[in-house]
């Protein structure tokens, strides 16, 4: 190979290296944020508006199916967000979380919407695909002794002054 | 010379203090109900403790002070006061043990939040509360938005002139029916009746938006007692956001206007006296100071073309600003958005409306229409004098269920009071900068406050500094009495102190 063929090939690989940057910066706003958090999307909504994003937590409440799409709110432990998705891609949820469980923790891909002109204003997610982090599960009541302890101790003592009380009261009338 | 209280003035106080303590424990049988409805036997334990020391102190200071004396003036206020401090110190309980406190204050913080029909809160992960614990937060609400004070005129008092000096130590200074009782009873009537009916509206737009119907009955129930109370607080941790439903945030907008109008009104609408809804001067007050107060809000909102289009200005501009307005404090924005979303010219639409409060005799806090407008009618009328001959008698009335003539004092009434929350409010935005929050996120939070509205843009959360949330406290309180029986209180101690 030539010395000068050779420096053709050095420029086209530096110009491809150039095109490859250049593509990738302009790029990475349409594509996906790697995962963010809820407090980051509410404190900068209008930086994602628009924008694809990845975003992972607990669903949380009711799956509020609405003809062929449904509303579901995912929590990240510091804000639930409003996510809007296909009924058909709710249904592969299996545990919303409330007292008595822990919901599935699941990770949307979607756009987010800083004031979503479908849904009246609300600072939303469209839902593009779901993916299932860990399944959800019933949480077990655990009754602290300590708890059962003041329960027995404020009945005895509310029990000793009905009695009292209805003892004086019962004095009083005969006299 | 100041005198010193008596042991007898101790004694009656705390008798009907007592009293009053013990229906209160009567209502937390229902959160126990509910405990067991669902099988929450931790939620369950918390309550029985909770009750079981709310019974205790209540049938102590009745048994220990034990009096067949009526109250006095003095009597009457110092009893008012105190119960909501001390309704507060034992509803927080159950909310304390439920472990979604981070402290004893936090857990007060919301007692008195929700007794005074406030809606801040520094409630931790409330998406896994329990239906126990989440019903009392709803019910001390509905508690308070009634008046704590109502439900033992209602439950234990047959008839007693000291009846009427405890009413009016709640900041109820009207009588819907000439008996003050029945006045009581029948507040009670029409809360009942419209939380059957908001909560089957409630409820069947729950089902409709796809909740399941327990939970969307619940639900109804629980937004229903913060609506119509004016309070604020709601199941979820989005607030009315969680449902993502136009039907809901209607539906809420009714029940708000309904909570916020006088019970004298209701009475009058009750009896097919519509007409009274057109001439009354709250309503006149309301309507205008909503349409003006919106429209600084809407040119806010415009201007930085907030939302996409009026559909969504509605939703969220006017959806906060009637929620400010009849001080209720239902969100469908996050408190951050107010900050990085909303201009100033917002706030501060939104910052006028809650100060200005909802009508008197009502579950809403604040300065209130009927001041408001007796106010306004005050001023034209000095105007007036102004501007037409020195001899001509210029004669201004308003009607008020009946038209009623013009007096200074019932102006100077009108302006103590509206100084008094004026005051309330500047001074928990100067401490609010004094902690080092921003002048107008000051305001924001403290006109909240002591409007007792409960919209947020933030600084309420559990991390927030001791002092702020005492003063909070202390703002909520003052600001549901109507700052009468605190003073009293505040006479009262001082007299204890240096009386002779």
């Amino acid at each position: 190979m030539s010395h000068v063929s050779r420096n053709t090939l050095h420029v086209k690989n530096f110009v491809k290296f150039i095109v490859i940057m250049i593509s990738t910066c302009y790029l990475l706003p349409v594509t996906c944020y790697s995962q963010v958090s809820s407090t980051d999307l509410i404190n900068n909504a209008k930086q994602y508006d628009g924008k694809s994003v990845n975003y992972q937590g607990e669903v949380i409440g009711d799956v509020m199916v609405r003809g062929e799409n449904a509303w579901i709110n995912i929590n990240d432990k510091k804000n639930a967000i409003g996510i809007w998705l296909s009924s058909g891609l709710a249904k592969e949820i299996s545990f919303t979380g409330s007292y008595k469980f822990k919901g599935d923790v699941i990770e949307v891909e979607g756009i987010f919407h800083k004031s979503c002109s479908l849904h009246g204003g609300d600072l939303d997610i469209h839902a593009k695909t779901i993916k299932l982090i860990t399944k959800g599960y019933g949480i077990e009541e655990i009754i602290p002794s300590g708890k059962v302890n003041l329960v027995i101790t404020f009945f005895i003592i509310c029990l000793t002054l009905a009695v009292i009380y209805f003892i004086r009261l019962g004095y009083g009338t005969r006299r | 010379m100041i005198l010193k209280p008596h042991l007898e003035d101790v004694k009656i106080i705390g008798y009907y203090l007592g009293k009053i303590i013990i229906g209160l424990g009567l209502f937390m049988l229902i959160p126990i109900i509910c405990a067991v409805a669902f099988w929450e036997i931790c939620p369950m334990f918390d309550f029985l403790i909770a009750i079981g020391i709310t019974f205790f102190t209540g049938f102590v200071l009745v048994r220990l002070c034990f009096t067949e004396k009526d109250l006095n003036w003095m009597q009457g206020m110092i009893v008012v006061s105190l119960s909501w401090l001390v309704a507060a110190l034992l509803g927080a309980i159950p909310l304390y043990l439920s472990g979604h406190w981070f402290s004893y204050l936090d857990s007060c913080f919301d007692a008195m939040s929700g007794f005074a029909t406030t809606g801040l809160s520094l409630v931790q992960d409330l998406d896994h509360m329990s239906y126990a614990h989440n019903l009392w937060r709803h019910l001390i609400m509905f508690i308070g938005g009634q008046g704590i004070v109502i439900i033992a005129l209602s439950l234990f008092v047959k008839g007693f002139s000291g009846a009427f000096k405890m009413y009016v130590g709640e900041a109820r200074d009207e009588r819907v029916l000439p008996n003050i009782i029945h006045t009581s009873r029948f507040i009670w009537l029409v809360s009942i009746v419209y939380l059957v009916l908001g909560t089957l509206a409630l409820g069947i737009a729950g089902i409709l938006d796809g909740m399941k119907a327990y939970n969307a009955f619940f639900h109804g129930a629980c937004v229903f007692m913060a609506a119509f109370d004016t309070g604020g607080f709601a199941p979820q941790s989005q607030n009315i956001l969680y449902y993502h439903s136009m039907a809901f945030e209607v539906i809420t907008v009714v029940i708000m206007i309904l909570g916020a109008i006088n019970f004298k009104l209701h009475y009058h609408l009750w009896t097919g006296n519509f007409k009274e809804l057109l001439l009354n001067i709250e309503m006149r007050t309301f309507f205008l100071t909503a349409i003006t107060t919106f429209a600084i809000t809407a040119i806010g909102l415009t201007t930085i073309g907030a939302y996409p289009d009026i559909v969504a200005l509605f939703r969220k501009g006017f959806y906060q600003l009637i929620s400010g307005h009849t001080g209720t404090g239902f969100q469908t924005v996050y408190a951050a958005q107010f900050m990085n979303e909303w201009n100033d010219l917002a706030l501060t639409g939104i910052i006028f409306a809650m100060g200005l409060g909802g009508a008197v005799c009502s579950t809403t806090g604040a300065i209130k229409m009927l001041r408001i407008g007796v106010i306004f009618k005050g001023l034209v009328e000095d105007i007036k004098k102004i501007m037409l001959p020195e001899k001509a008698i210029i004669v201004e009335k308003f009607h008020h269920i009946k038209n009623i003539f013009l007096e200074d004092k019932q102006v100077r009434a009108a302006l103590l009071i509206t100084l008094c929350y004026l005051v309330l409010y500047a001074g928990g935005a100067l401490i609010g900068m004094f902690c080092g929050y921003p002048f107008l996120q000051s305001l924001f939070e403290s006109t909240s406050a002591a409007a007792n509205v409960g919209l947020s843009c933030g600084i309420t959360n559990s991390s927030m500094p001791v002092i702020l949330k005492i003063t909070y406290i202390i703002q909520m309180w003052a600001g549901r009495l109507e700052f009468m029986s605190i003073f009293t209180l505040l006479g009262f101690i001082v007299a204890a102190i240096r009386g002779k």
